[in-house]
Parts: structure tokens; sequence; C-alpha cells
């Protein structure tokens, strides 16, 4: 049974026209409240991957729960499908279950509030907003175990609760959940944090419909979405070929030594819409690599996309959601089945952004961008300190950006929205660490005529005996190039004992026990290259050379020019190798994914990377027999 | 007899103000600007105020002045080739800055970073490490540095920079490499993170230091040859320039710091609303600046403007105390327009600028701008004209408001309101910044305009913010050399200090007080200000452990020996809860201890109006149809230097001056006071 709202003010709403300056005013007052979420919680949040990093996504909607202004796209309505109970005034409802939310948050880090908006006692608008917490409970130290066969083993799932019940903490409830992590100080004013930002939208919202009148604030959000649909009808017209397009790319290993797993996606056009079938993605995994991808989540970050690449001056909302349709077939890695364990999604989530690169792209390649989104690593280091105190931090990677139609990638940055290093000075401040090194990788960018940012490295020098967990991916495949760029360099970890000793680490591991001393080198992987990089000017790879980000060897190697001993190019030379280079690769290729065939692929690995090819996939075969009977 | 004097040098007119110290008196001039060598319109206008107060400029004891040479070395990219030295392993520090990208989701597929302040090529690393807590785990090595530093110099750079990592907590490492940079490179300014920020965080510290070094030379130049051309004409004269946090600093300490000037300008313009305010009894105040291209507005509270520990200009952001202004891309020439698929009319943020400026100027413009929208309306009438400046087209204006008039299917009337409703709107958001999101009420605050086109927009702004009276000060440039006159030399030091209360005491934040007053207080007297006259401020930074969050609480050393630190940990929680609506139970951590010492404010009186009773006929000089709210109504044109103490225009009126125009509402009154300060208020 659908949730059911009650208000004591039942008047509908009228639909009236809205003048176009008036709307024009209520799009920017309502990014502005946005804005003013984001301001709030970056202040009052604790938990590093929030405050610093940024790992938060604020939004605001229509009281049907359509996004009006915000990130990731609205999921109120899978909301509202799955909760069983009733919406009423005063009302504040918290949620960290992946499976009670149909994927709206995805692992149950991902804490997220809802605030239905009440005037004069009739519901207006919705406020929502979720932040990762560092520590949820669970097995491991910041709750993404890799080895997790089931959500339970992750950490304390919230379902669908009321927090506030008309106006009411529910004190109880929330000590219950906080009893259940390991740092339940920061998650208190996470959560109180995530609060005060719905808080200020909810008043927002009451404001500008005081301003202009509740019918003409419920009729401009109206107009905003219809405005987006007209937008983007129009782009997906003019971009979105008719005829089938397929992309695939691979997660390459599971942390269970078994990989890679295929994301596979189809996009074609009939009529004003656009379509997407994942069928011929492998089945879930039984790790916790699995992905809960939200469909209308799916057509948000496509739209964005799609917005960015095409034409950055519309604005982005839920307006567009009836232009898209997307199927994903229910037991796969990106479509799990409860209780699967999801924590780890942060690999196929950075996945999905390559894949509809490459999808979107391949129909109009000048607007086509390299791979390198790829996924979100994470580091973690845990223990007691010399004063016997618990510490523990959870830290996101950055990688190199990839290559694009408007220039460079830039060198170690993020490419999620806002978010931002950690600084290390902070770090060794709160944290028995030291950053020894905090550089990009020079040759690690793919080639091309812009080129792919180059990957991070952090050194970590650890001052006390502890354990970390590692994960990351793009290890076994590559972030590829396209339109005649190179893959980038792939992510590797290093960890130097105190004696010299050198260990490889997997890609994906956790409880690590490392002593005081010990050194950790985290690479990340290099974004790929775009476009030939023969045709990169002279100049500017003297001048990547110069500062250090192109080898001599490199510039010679990936991208044919010669540099002389004082740094400048020597002209001739580099015509000649680049004729001659050029002639022997032939024709530049659309994708360049650095691989023939999977098995070609593993066969290689060891030699390659150090590390063992993972072995062939093992699926459940409960998960068939469930997914039979849904469909029967 | 003893002069100061304010010199403010805008793109259009230099003004001057000339104090008299011992009275208080003043006297002003406006010249036209020489951007080709502002320092010839500055001595035009000496001789000319000079010769209206009768004074030989040899009186003149101090010359005051707002610059933005420092600003406009960073927005055209003309600095210093500036050399970077880090700790080993951090070379690319400023490359990888804190790894962000603009633009929100997707938005890396559009953002094209630019180049370091310092590159790569000209940064080394250092073989030397400090602790987090300030203990040295290896020192210097002098033989790599010298070596590095020399190929360096080899590379032709013209300024050095060092920030080494955890430096805020111990700068040893940092002195021993500018001793090094001494030997090796005698005639290169050294700019340490130590010194100019000392502050956690490796990348903030790195990229404020970098960009002193950056703008520092051009500065020198500037501020020497202003210095030896004063001295030639008034032999004692100090120069004092205006800071970004609207105090006033020697040019010594402005040519060794100028990373701290990079808001000089906008400080000015503050500065100089909080003092004519001041005199029609207006304290609690949000100012509006709006020019050519963008808006500046900022909180001043009892008197003091708000400050912020960030200064960005371009897209470059440093750590230095600035007047917290905000500044928006909506000005006079921001253009208008309506994007093909979505239909929807934006401004800004690009501008026309200066050329090819609004269609309405004719000098070659086409396109619609925010002041063809008011000329459009008829708020600037193209019947009168004052002082030479500019011709004005209302049918030029008409014709580039047509592409928004079709793209939205609307009259160019209601398109150029539309314009002028949007660019509102714009700068509604950045005021709000300023007040309420700060948790300010606007309704407890006056509204000054000023810049160009301030007075055209702030009635409508006031009646947005409900912010009254709304001020419009006579003359923009006049009010900047106030702000440069008025002001009080300044000096600040600061500590990164990361304790837990439980960490630290009373008598040790205390003795740390002392000592950052005694650093910042000798700065002064080297300037010449007295110790007697001095007065000293503390401020520490707290937050609760963990938190990312800083509030700064102003501290009053007595009351911190007397009542100890849980008294100001009580501070924070209220004002915590005050601003987030919730206060928590965790401890509190001290992070940066701050001493500002200040000498006194000088004695300015304004020029005052003669009294004229109510009514302002005298002042008008013509009539204009303006469209309103919707409908053509007959407006007065007044003109400001004729109105008089006491006159009461009533709305809709527009009131013209050299440099600016004011816009009065139907239903609203401008009063006239003895400043000649027009205060408008919704009529009752």
């Amino acid at each position: 049974m659908p949730a059911k709202l009650i208000q004591a003010n039942e008047t509908p709403f009228n639909r009236v026209d809205v003048d176009p300056i008036a709307l024009d005013i209520i799009e920017n007052a309502l990014k502005n409240a946005r804005y003013e979420m984001d301001t709030v919680l970056f202040r009052t949040a604790m938990s590093p991957g929030i405050r610093e990093q940024h790992d938060e996504f604020p939004m605001i909607a229509n009281v049907e729960g359509k996004m009006v202004v915000g990130q990731f796209g609205s999921f109120i309505h899978g909301f509202k499908e799955a909760f069983n109970g009733t919406i009423e005034e005063g009302d504040v409802f918290l949620t960290n279950d992946p499976y009670a939310c149909n994927g709206a948050v995805s692992h149950i880090n991902d804490w997220l509030v809802l605030v239905p908006v009440f005037k004069d006692h009739r519901l207006i608008a919705w406020a929502a907003m979720f932040g990762h917490m560092t520590d949820v409970g669970g097995k491991v130290p910041g709750s993404l175990p890799t080895d997790a066969r089931q959500i339970y083993e992750e950490g304390i799932r919230v379902p669908v609760t009321k927090i506030f019940k008309k106006g009411e903490l529910q004190e109880e409830i929330l000590e219950l959940v906080l009893y259940n992590c390991r740092l339940p100080h920061w998650n208190r004013s996470d959560f109180n944090a995530i609060i005060a930002a719905c808080r200020t939208a909810e008043k927002r919202c009451v404001e500008i419909a005081e301003r202009f009148g509740d019918d003409v604030f419920y009729s401009a959000m109206d107009e905003l979405l219809e405005r987006n649909k007209r937008a983007m009808a129009q782009l997906i017209k003019n971009t979105v070929p008719e005829e089938k397009q397929y992309f695939e790319d691979y997660i390459c290993d599971d942390g269970l030594g078994m990989g890679p797993y295929r994301i596979k996606c189809a996009m074609w056009r009939e009529g004003d819409k656009v379509k997407f079938d994942f069928e011929g993605t492998d089945p879930q995994s039984i790790s916790s690599i699995n992905f809960y991808l939200n469909e209308e989540m799916f057509k948000m970050f496509c739209g964005v996309y799609m917005i960015m690449v095409f034409d950055p001056q519309i604005m982005f909302n839920d307006g567009f959601y009836d232009l898209m349709e997307v199927n994903i077939p229910a037991g796969t890695l990106l479509k799990p089945m409860e209780p699967a364990a999801l924590s780890c999604r942060t690999h196929a989530l950075g996945r999905i952004f390559d894949v509809l690169g490459g999808l979107l792209g391949q129909g109009s390649p000048d607007f086509l961008c390299a791979a390198g989104f790829s996924d979100s690593p994470h580091f973690m280091y845990s223990g007691y300190d010399k004063n016997g105190e618990w510490y523990q931090l959870y830290q996101i990677g950055f990688d190199g950006v990839p290559g694009k139609p408007s220039g460079d990638g830039p060198d170690g940055h993020s490419l999620w929205p806002s978010f931002t290093n950690v600084p290390n000075e902070f770090l060794e401040s709160y944290f028995p660490l030291r950053i020894d090194v905090y550089e990009t990788l020079p040759d690690s960018g793919g080639a091309g005529l812009h080129r792919g940012g180059n990957a991070l490295r952090i050194g970590y020098r650890f001052l006390e005996p502890g354990e970390i967990s590692i994960h990351d991916d793009r290890w076994l495949t590559y972030p590829w190039g396209v339109n005649g760029g190179h893959p980038g360099q792939r992510s590797q970890k290093i960890l130097v004992r105190t004696d010299g000793t050198e260990e490889l680490c997997e890609s994906k591991c956790d409880r690590l026990h490392v002593n005081a001393g010990d050194l950790l080198y985290f690479d990340t992987w290099g974004g790929g290259g775009w476009g030939d990089p023969f045709l990169r000017p002279t100049e500017q790879v003297a001048f990547d050379v110069d500062a250090g980000l192109v080898t001599v060897e490199g510039a010679k190697k990936n991208y044919g020019v010669v540099i002389n001993a004082d740094g400048s190019v020597d002209e001739d030379a580099t015509t000649a190798l680049r004729a001659q280079m050029s002639s022997d690769r032939g024709d530049t290729k659309l994708f360049d994914k650095g691989f023939e065939s999977v098995d070609e692929l593993k066969a290689r690995c060891e030699s390659d990377t150090g590390l063992k090819a993972p072995q062939q996939p093992r699926f459940e075969t409960w998960v068939d027999v469930q997914r039979q009977r849904v469909a029967g | 007899m003893a002069y100061r004097l304010g010199v403010d040098v805008g793109g259009t007119f230099t003004d001057l103000i000339l104090v008299k110290e011992e009275s208080g008196d003043t006297f002003s001039a406006k010249v036209p600007s020489t951007p080709e060598d502002s320092s010839i319109g500055v001595f035009n206008g000496i001789s000319k105020v000079c010769a209206e107060a009768g004074i030989d400029p040899k009186d003149i004891t101090h010359v005051m002045h707002g610059t933005t040479v420092a600003t406009n070395t960073v927005l055209t990219g003309t600095g210093a080739n500036v050399g970077l030295v880090t700790t080993k392993g951090y070379r690319q520090v400023l490359q990888i800055a804190r790894s962000f990208v603009p633009g929100g989701l997707g938005g890396w597929v559009i953002y094209n970073k630019s180049l370091p302040l310092a590159p790569l090529g000209l940064t080394i690393e250092a073989d030397e490490r400090m602790s987090a807590g300030g203990e040295i785990v290896d020192e210097v090595n002098d033989a790599q540095v010298r070596e590095e530093l020399s190929k360096l110099k080899d590379k032709g750079i013209e300024a050095l920079t060092v920030c080494l990592i955890n430096a805020f907590a111990n700068d040893a490492n940092e002195k021993r490499i500018a001793e090094l940079a001494a030997e090796v490179m005698p005639d290169i300014p050294v700019s340490l993170s130590s010194e100019v920020v000392p502050e956690m965080q490796e990348y903030e510290r790195a990229i404020t230091t970098v960009a002193n070094s950056y703008v520092r030379p051009r500065v020198e130049k500037y501020m020497q040859n202003l210095q030896t051309e004063l001295s030639d004409k008034m032999e004692n004269v100090q120069l004092h320039v205006l800071r970004s946090d609207g105090g006033l600093a020697s040019s010594a300490a402005a040519k060794s710091y100028p990373v701290n000037l990079l808001m000089s300008g906008p400080a000015g313009g503050v500065t100089g609303a909080v003092w004519i305010a001041g005199q029609s009894g207006y304290k609690n105040l949000l100012t509006l600046d709006m020019g050519g291209t963008s808006t500046d507005v900022a909180l001043v509270q009892d008197g003091v403007a708000q400050l912020r520990r960030e200064t960005t200009v371009g897209d470059v952001t440093v750590r230095a105390s600035s007047v917290d202004v905000r500044t928006v891309g909506a000005g006079g020439g921001s253009i208008a327009h309506v994007p093909e698929l979505t239909k929807a009319l934006r401004v800004g943020p690009q501008s026309a600028g200066a050329a090819p400026g609004p269609a309405a100027y004719n000098k070659g413009g086409t396109e619609p701008t925010v002041t063809d929208a008011n000329v459009m309306l008829g708020y600037m009438p193209q019947s009168v004209r004052l002082g030479g400046d500019m011709e004005i087209r209302k049918d030029l204006a008409e014709q580039a408001l047509q592409s928004v008039a079709q793209g939205l299917d609307i009259s160019v009337q209601r398109a150029a309101e539309g314009v002028y409703d949007i660019v509102n709107e714009n700068m509604f958001g950045a005021l709000r910044l300023v007040s309420v999101e700060q948790g300010y009420d606007p309704r407890d605050f006056a509204l000054i305009a000023f810049g160009g086109a301030g007075p055209l927009h702030a009635n409508a702004l006031g009646k947005l913010m409900n912010s009254w009276p709304v001020l419009i000060p006579p003359g923009p440039g006049v009010l900047c050399a106030y702000g440069d006159a008025t002001t009080r030399v300044r000096d600040e030091a600061s500590r990164t200090f990361i304790r837990r209360f439980s960490q630290t005491s009373t008598d040790e934040v205390a003795g740390i007080f002392e000592d950052l007053a005694k650093a910042a207080a000798q700065t002064l007297i080297d300037e010449g200000v007295p110790e007697d006259e001095q007065v000293a401020g503390y401020e520490v930074d707290i937050r609760y452990q963990g938190q990312g969050l800083l509030l700064t609480i102003s501290v009053d050393l007595d009351e911190l020996r007397q009542t100890g630190l849980e008294a100001i940990g009580k501070r924070f929680d209220d004002q915590h809860e005050q601003l987030f609506t919730f206060a928590l139970d965790a401890e509190q951590e001290v992070v940066n201890l701050r001493a500002v010492v200040q000498g006194k404010s000088a004695e300015v009186k304004a020029m005052t109006l003669e009294e004229g009773g109510a009514d302002p006929s005298g002042a008008v000089i013509g009539k204009e149809t303006i469209h309103v709210e919707g409908t053509d109504q007959e407006a007065n044109i007044y003109d400001r230097s004729k109105l008089k103490s006491g006159n009461q225009i009533a709305g809709p009126a527009i009131v013209m001056e050299m440099d600016s125009t004011t816009l009065i509402l139907p239903g609203h009154t401008g009063s006239v006071d003895k400043v000649g300060m027009i205060l408008i208020n919704p009529n009752e």
C-alpha cells in the first residue's frame, strides 16, 4: 500500500498562468535555497566525507515529489510507493536502506532525510538530502566490507522511519540507531546538520510561496519541469540516433578473486523517447560490489550528461523523465535482489558514468568524452592510538579527469560534484599519519590531442599500528581513450614495509594490518586521452614535460615528440617520428579500450600488474529461482 | 597646520577629500582620471583641492589611498614570474589544488582549469620535514636546497615563495630556506607562508603566499613611484594604503604583504558608506555597490563591516581577511538573453563592459544590457545631460531589447521591465547571502546604494528586502575617498593553535594573545602610531572537535582572565544555535587566535547642505515619462547639486548627478538630510 497523505487543508491548488519573469525569479530563488542547504550542512557536519569532501546531495521537489532543483533526481515517488504509512505535517522521514526506497540511496552509509513541506496545513513541496556517514556499524570500521555476502553484515539498516512524528523527535529510535555506530557523535552531528539543511529549504519554500502566492508557487514548479522537458525533447531528437547503440564496460573484480563483471547497455530513440536496456549485464555478485541503480536516478545522470555535453545553459530537473525509459533486469549487478550486499557499490556507480559517456558519445564523436569517471576509490585506516583513543579515517580518492572535447582533463581532480580533498595538514593533525607524497604520476593520463589527467599518488606513512582498507578498481581494465586518444594508466597499491620490502596490495581488501613506519602508495588511475596524440601541438607537449607531467620518454613514445636536452622540441625529428608512428598506427579508433578480449587481458594480467588474474565469477542460483518467481 | 588626504582613483573620475586634522573640516575635488598614468590625475586633483582650501600641498602629512593595482595584476595575469619551494613530495600542491571541479554533476565536461600562479616548471622541492605538532622531523638539507635554488635563479624568477608542510606549526625550516635564498638570490623578494598566513591547510597557505609573490613586484613599483612623486611635492608625507579588510597599511607593509590589498577597492566603498551613513545616523547597513560588470554587497553591523577570512579575485581565492563582500555578475553592462531551448530570460554573467558598452551609449554595442533596460523604461532620461557625460540613445536601447521581446513574445517595454526585475533578483540573492543566510534579519538594516548603477535599483531592492530607509549618499567616487580618509591604521597577527579546551588553559591562551598583540602593535609603532593611541581586540576561531566550521568569537582579554575559556565556549554554543538551530554536547576546540590592533580614528566632519525646507521644486530640471510597475507615469527630474537639506522628493522621481542617477519609485519619498544623503522610505 502506498503512503497516505493526511493534511488538514485539502484545498486543491489551481494551475495558474505564471508570468515568465516571475518564473525565472522563482527558479533562481529555489536554486539559491538548494545552495543554502549545502552551506548549512558543510558548516556543521562532522564526517570529513561530508564536510570536506562534500559527499552529500540536496534536493527540492514539487508537491508530487518531482525534483525541481538538485542533482541526482527525485526518489520521492519510489519512497511513496514503498512506504506503508501516513505523511503528516511535522513528520520527517529517515532511511538508509536501498531496498526500502527503491535505490534512492544505494548503500546504508548514506542517510536520507525527507521533509514534507507544509504551508497553512497543506503540503506544498518536499525537501530532501542524503549524506555519507563515516560509519554505520557492521563488521568493519567504515561499514564497507568488501567480502559481505548479505546486507546484514554492513551495519544498521533503518527502514523508512518517521524520525520526527508531528514535530516530535523520536529520540529512542535515534539513540537505538546511534548505539550501533562506531562514531555516534559524528553521526549525531551529521544527522542534525542534514535536518538543519532541510529545514532551511522548508523555510525558503514557504517564503517563496508567501511572496508569490501558493498557486503561483505550485504552478511555477510545474512550469519549470515542463520547460526542462521541452528543452530535453529537442536535445534528445537532435542527438540520439534511432539506430541501436551498444556499449559495455567491466568492473575488474569483486574482492573475492572473481571478475571481471560486465555492465552492458543499449540505447536507441523511438520518436520522442530514448530507451535504455541493460540486458546482458552480469548477474548480481555474491560480494558487496552490487549497485542498486534507481531507474529515475539513471535518467537524471543521463539528462545531466547530455545537458553538460551539448548545452550547459539548460537547468536540469525531473521534467524530462517521461522522455526516457530504462530497463534494468532484476537479479543483475545493477538491480540485485534482497538481501544482496551493497556497501561497495562505489565502483559500479562510477563506472555507470563511463558507460553513459560511451553510449551517448558514439553517435556524435565530437562530443564524446574519454573514460576516467570509472570509480570513487576509498581508503580507510583505523585503530587505537598511543593514548588508547580510537581513530578512524575514511577518505575518498581522486584520479585523472578524462580528456574531453573542451580540452585536457585536470590532473588528480574530482569528477564528483563539488568534492574536494582533505587537506594533508588536517590529516596529519588529527590522525597518526604523515603524508610523504602527494602528487600526480607523469605519463599516467592517456595521451591525446587533449591529454587525460594524471593519476594521483598519495603516500600514507603510518605512525601507529592499525588496520587499513583499500577499495579501488580499474586495476585490470583501462580507462579507455576515444577518437584516437590512448587509455589512461591503471591503478595500483604498493605497501612498503619498514624493512624495505614491497608488497602489492589487492585493489579491494579489508583489515590489512600495518605497523608504525609502513608506507602505502595509493595510486589511482589516469583519465583516457581524447583525439589523436600526434596532433597535439608540440609546444604543449614540451610544456607538460617541463612541468613534469609527461616524461621525455613519454613524449616520444606516446606523442611522437622529441624533446632536446634543454627542454626544447626537436621539430625535424618530431615531424619524421610522427609521420612514421602515424602510418604504423593507421586510422584512429573511436574507442581504445587497451585490450582485445577479456581472455587476452586476463592472460597478461599477472605479468602486467603483478596480481593474479581473477577467476570466472560464480553466480548464485537462488537469484534465478526468485527472479523467475517474480516474473512468473 | 596638518592635513590628511583621501584619494580614490575610479575608472572615470578621481575623487579627493582633504581633511583639516585640527577641526575635521573637509574640502573635496573631482577631476578626470588618467588611466595611462593614474598619478597625473591624482596630482591634478591635489592641486585643485589645495587651491580650493587655500593651502600649500606641503601641509599634507598623510595620504590615504585605495588601490586596484594588486587586483588588476591578478585579473590581467600580468604578475611576476614566481618560483615556489615546497616540501619534498608536494611539488604539485597548486596543480592538484583541492581536486575541486566547479559546476555540479558533469561540470568536469566543460571545465578547463587555468594554470597555477607559480608554474610547475618553477616549483622545486626541498629535502626537509616538519611534523603537524611542530617538531622538526628532518632539518633542511642545505646543499640540496642551494642547488635547486640556483636552478630557479637561472630560470629568471622575479619573486620567490616558500611554503612547507606544517610550517604553520613551526617556521624554522622556512626561515632557513629564506636564509639560503638570500645567499643564492639576494635581489629576489621572498615570501614565507609562515609569515604571510601562518594557518593550517597547505593548499590555501601556498596559493595565498604565491599570490603575495605574484603581485609583489608590481605593487612595490607602483607604491615606490607614488611615494617618490608625493615626496617631491610634499616633503614629509606618509603614504597609507587601504587593505582588503578596511584597515590602513603603511606603504612598507603594503609592499611586503600586497596579498592583503586584493580587495582594497571594494573595501574603500564599504568603509566610506559606513562613515557617511554614520553621519546620517545609521549603523546597521546592507551595502550595494553596482558597477558596470558586477555588484558587490556587504553587511555592516553597528558600524563594523563583517570580515571574511577569504578573498577571491578572478579564479584565485586566497586566505586573507577582507570585508565580506559578495560579488554577483550583475551590473549595468550585463547582457540579457533568451536561450533557444529553454526560452528563459537570463541576465549576465556576460557583460558588454565599457567597450562596446550598452547599446544606448552608441559606442558599437548591440546586445541588450541592464543599462538599456533602464534607458528604455525612462529611468536614465535622454533629455537631460549633466557635466559632459555621454549621450544616451533610447532608440538604440529599444532596438537592442527587441531580441529579448521576440524571444519571450512580449512587448519591448515588458522585456525591459523583465530585465530590470531579473537583475534585481540576482542582487537580492547576493544580499540574502550576507544577511538572512548569516542569521541577520534584513528589516533591521538600512540599504545603502552606490556605484554608477546602484541608485537606479536601490529603491526596488529596498522593497524586496524590506530594508528601510534606502540611503543614497552623494557621489559614489567621493564616497570611496571618504572611506580612504576616515579609516584607521590596522594590523593583525594570528596563529593556528589547535587544542581541545581540555588540552589548554585560560592562561596559555591569554599569553598567546598578548604575544600576538605585541607583534601587531610593533607594526603600528613602526608606522608612527604611538602605543597610547592604539586599541587592541582579540578573536578566537572555535569549533566542535571534528567539525569543519569555524566560528569567530571576539574576546575581551580581561574578561577572558576572569571568566575563563568556559565562558567563551558557552558563547560559541549560543552562536551555533542562533546560526544553525542546534548546539552539540561535544568538546570545543580552539583553532586560530588573532589579535587586531588599530590606531585611533580621525575626526572628520561631513560637508553640510544649506537648509531648504520641504519643497524641492527649485532643483527640478525637467520631466520624463517613465514606465514603472506596468504603467506609464510622469516623473520630475531633479539636479542633485541643487537639492537642499530638508527637501522632500515625492516618487516617482529621478535625481541626477554627474556620475550616478537615482530612481525614487511611486509610493515612496526621498528626504534630503544635512549631509546630502537621500533617505527613501515608503509612504505611510
